[in-house]
């Protein structure tokens, strides 16, 4: 299989702080990757070294053309802002040549109706606006969907059905999907790989072997439960 | 006090005389809206002052003021620049020093009736060559502010989603100070220092107390920056007063009716 990604010896520090230290690890194009760890252990920054965006050492290699649809963790938005949904989707569609058809789809696809996208962003609940950066991220065709805890602020059965869509996306679009979240259950549900990082080490593996009860007790510090699902088809 | 006349004349003003400020008000709305959403209020303020080096250091030298504060404009939109992409100091904590520091060197270099102009503007009719180079200047701020308009939203509401949107976000953060720049200078042979950086902010601060969507906050910028120019322009002879102030005046009144008329959300 072809990598969509491949990241060799990544180490990020603030200042003093090491975040990440000599990470590597490689995804496979069109597999899932679920990226958990307790708070602190530098799943966010991993995530945003992947894009650029903290200046990291060690190889970052993406395949060629890779397109990253990313959905951040928080964005601090001013309440006022005059800047509706529409006007976010219209952007996109300028900036990544989509035609106007797309952002419908878009919307479509994370069942938002057009007219909470026509109201301006920051009076949108939680859900509504993680549903718009969703469809923000699925503008312009990506390759690779890149997610940090994309279903903050999204009731249960919204979160549900965020997973499943991510993996439609996923088995229908052929797409690559980096995930950050809390929800082990799903992630033991929905993930090809999971990458465990603690703040001493890290594992990779498939969601069976990585996710033992001894390890999780381990990296979170206490034991954890969560729901296995064994089928993975249902979507 | 013979050059004070100079700029109280009852002269009428012709249609001629407005389309740089026309032009200049344009563009201020444009380039002001993103100030405001990008939350750049204060900072944008303070960007103005920078020129005041530049038109002292041109007045001593004898070359065109505007000249020189471009060229301050110019420099110090540079500086903030390299400064944010290589410190982490906070942008408003760069540019409260170096613009103040600026003013404070300005106010050094430049002195008396000069200085007033300066700060305040001069709104005597420009030369052909200095109102054709206006006129380009101020085309090509508008056509930025146009074009790169989706850039400059996505890169205001977050700069992670912009870079892996394809956007050099750096690159676009520096066309963005430059453009501001551009449309300061414009501004400073009419309004001045102290008063074009208000021309930028308060019809945008306006509109974005009444406007909903983006192309609502970009209308509604630009008409006030228009109408208060123009107002501002034709009114300022017959009451016996300098232009810049009474543009301003008319832009902050028109503030203080939107506040009234500020929307009312949930």
């Amino acid at each position: 299989m072809t990598a969509a990604l491949e990241v060799d010896r990544l180490n990020v520090a603030f200042g003093d702080r090491r975040v990440l230290e000599d990470l590597s690890f490689r995804v496979e194009a069109g597999s899932s990757l679920a990226i958990i760890g307790p708070n602190g252990a530098g799943k966010t920054v991993l995530a945003r070294a992947l894009i650029g965006s903290v200046p990291s050492r060690g190889e970052i290699h993406w395949a060629p053309g890779t397109k990253i649809g990313y959905v951040p963790q928080k964005l601090d938005i001013e309440r006022d802002l005059p800047l509706t949904g529409q006007d976010l989707l219209r952007a996109k569609a300028a900036v990544s040549g989509a035609p106007r058809a797309e952002s419908a789809r878009a919307l479509a696809l994370v069942d938002l109706d057009a007219a909470t996208a026509d109201r301006p962003i920051g009076t949108l609940s939680g859900g509504h606006f993680q549903r718009l950066l969703l469809a923000f991220a699925l503008m312009g065709r990506p390759s690779v969907l890149l997610f940090d805890e994309p279903t903050a602020g999204v009731d249960e059965p919204g979160e549900k059905g965020i997973y499943a869509l991510f993996h439609r996306l996923q088995r229908e679009e052929g797409l690559t999907l980096l995930l950050i979240s809390h929800e082990l259950s799903l992630v033991y549900r929905f993930a090809d790989n999971v990458l465990c990082l603690s703040r001493r080490r890290a594992w990779i593996g498939p969601p069976r072997a990585i996710l033992t009860p001894e390890r999780i007790e381990e990296i979170y510090g206490t034991p954890m439960r969560f729901h296995v699902h064994d089928a993975r088809d249902a979507d | 006090m013979a050059r004070r006349c100079d700029f109280t004349s009852t002269t009428p003003v012709t249609p001629t005389d407005l389309l740089l400020p026309l032009a200049m008000a344009v563009a201020a709305g444009l380039v002001g809206s993103i100030a405001v959403m990008r939350r750049m209020t204060l900072a944008a303020d303070a960007i103005s002052h920078v020129a005041l080096p530049g038109i002292g250091v041109a007045l001593l030298l004898r070359w065109n003021p505007v000249v020189g504060g471009l060229a301050a404009l110019f420099a110090g939109s540079l500086l903030v620049w390299a400064l944010e992409q290589k410190t982490r100091i906070p942008t408003e904590a760069i540019i409260g020093v170096v613009f103040s520091a600026a003013l404070a060197v300005g106010s050094m270099l430049t002195s008396g009736q000069d200085l007033i102009e300066a700060l305040f503007g001069a709104p005597r009719s420009p030369g052909r060559a200095e109102a054709l180079l206006g006129l380009a200047a101020a085309g090509a701020v508008i056509a930025f502010a146009l074009l790169a308009e989706s850039r400059l939203v996505i890169t205001l509401v977050s700069p992670d989603l912009a870079r892996t949107a394809g956007i050099d976000v750096a690159r676009i953060n520096l066309l963005f100070l430059l453009a501001f720049a551009l449309t300061v200078a414009l501004g400073l042979r009419f309004l001045g220092v102290l008063l074009m950086g208000s021309l930028l902010i308060i019809p945008a601060a306006t509109a974005k107390h009444v406007a909903r969507s983006l192309r609502g906050m970009r209308s509604a910028s630009v008409a006030i920056a228009v109408f208060s120019t123009l107002a501002g322009a034709i009114l300022a002879p017959r009451l016996h007063q300098e232009t810049g102030p009474v543009v301003i005046s008319i832009a902050a009144a028109i503030f203080f009716v939107g506040l009234f008329l500020r929307r009312r959300d949930a």
